[in-house]
């Protein structure tokens, strides 16, 4: 990729973490729903997997991928930044697929999972969060003085 | 679970959600109230669990999926100590907001283990 322009690991010496401030607070929500997602997942696959494998498959990934973002957000370098752009866009699409989805064809996600009905199970916390977080990440992207974060 | 007692659990969870968010906002970084309150919903949730883990031998079985009340359970236990844990080490108004927002989740997932006790499957 031609972007690879900058090398990642040179960080000022002050070793800032990216998250600072109000991004926190991202982080712990993202870290709860990562939790949430995990959990329930853990629950429907031990119990039940043979009645909705796509349902529950998509429970676990999506409970994985809440799990790599959260890690991303707070991890520094060019790497991680990119993982967490990935990550988010990923939960942007599944939430507005699997939403639309759960709507249109209800019989492939009868079962509950973190993305049905665009969340509502989750108070429409993972149709938020990963616009927040695509905000968040656009307005601190490694490349620039990582000093003037805050 | 005893009903009442979730309720309250709820309310103080909220309240103590709300209290900790005007507080974090209006920029004062975690004090002995703030953590306290969050402190209290841990406490609660410890009694939560004692009397879930007890309830049973007392003929208050869950109506609903046992094994998801205690991942519910056990998560719930980890959040508050988690955001305190944190509230200690990063000393910022934004840590207090972190103490409300996990506040405000453990009245969801009080919420949602009342629901598996009493509600589900009947």
């Amino acid at each position: 990729m031609p972007t690879e322009s900058l090398p990642a690991p040179v960080n000022p010496p002050a070793r800032r973490p990216r998250i600072a401030g109000v991004g926190r607070v991202l982080v712990v929500i993202y870290a709860i729903l990562a939790l949430g997602a995990f959990g329930r997942s853990l629950v429907q696959i031990i119990q039940q997997f043979d009645q909705a494998p796509l349902a529950y498959t998509l429970s676990a990934v999506s409970a994985f991928v809440y799990i790599v973002a959260t890690v991303a957000l707070v991890a520094r370098g060019a790497v991680w930044y990119r993982v967490a752009w990935i990550t988010i866009s990923f939960e942007m699409v599944g939430v507005l697929v699997v939403g639309t989805l759960s709507v249109v064809a209800p019989e492939l996600f009868a079962h509950a999972s973190v993305w049905s009905y665009y969340g509502v199970g989750y108070l429409f916390i993972p149709l938020v969060l990963p616009v927040l977080g695509m905000i968040w990440l656009s307005r601190k992207r490694p490349t620039t003085n990582p000093e003037s974060a805050q | 679970m005893i009903e009442w007692f979730s309720y309250a659990q709820i309310a103080v969870a909220v309240l103590a959600g709300v209290f900790c968010l005007v507080v974090g906002f209006s920029g004062r970084i975690p004090n002995d109230y703030t953590l306290g309150a969050t402190a209290l919903v841990e406490v609660l949730l410890v009694i939560q669990f004692i009397v879930a883990l007890l309830a049973p031998a007392f003929g208050n079985d869950a109506r609903g999926d046992v094994l998801e009340f205690y991942v519910y359970a056990v998560s719930a236990l980890l959040l508050p100590a988690a955001a305190v844990f944190w509230a200690l080490i990063d000393r910022t108004k934004w840590s207090t907001v972190i103490l409300g927002v996990a506040c405000l989740a453990i009245a969801v997932m009080v919420f949602r283990m009342n629901e598996i006790w009493l509600i589900q499957n009947v």
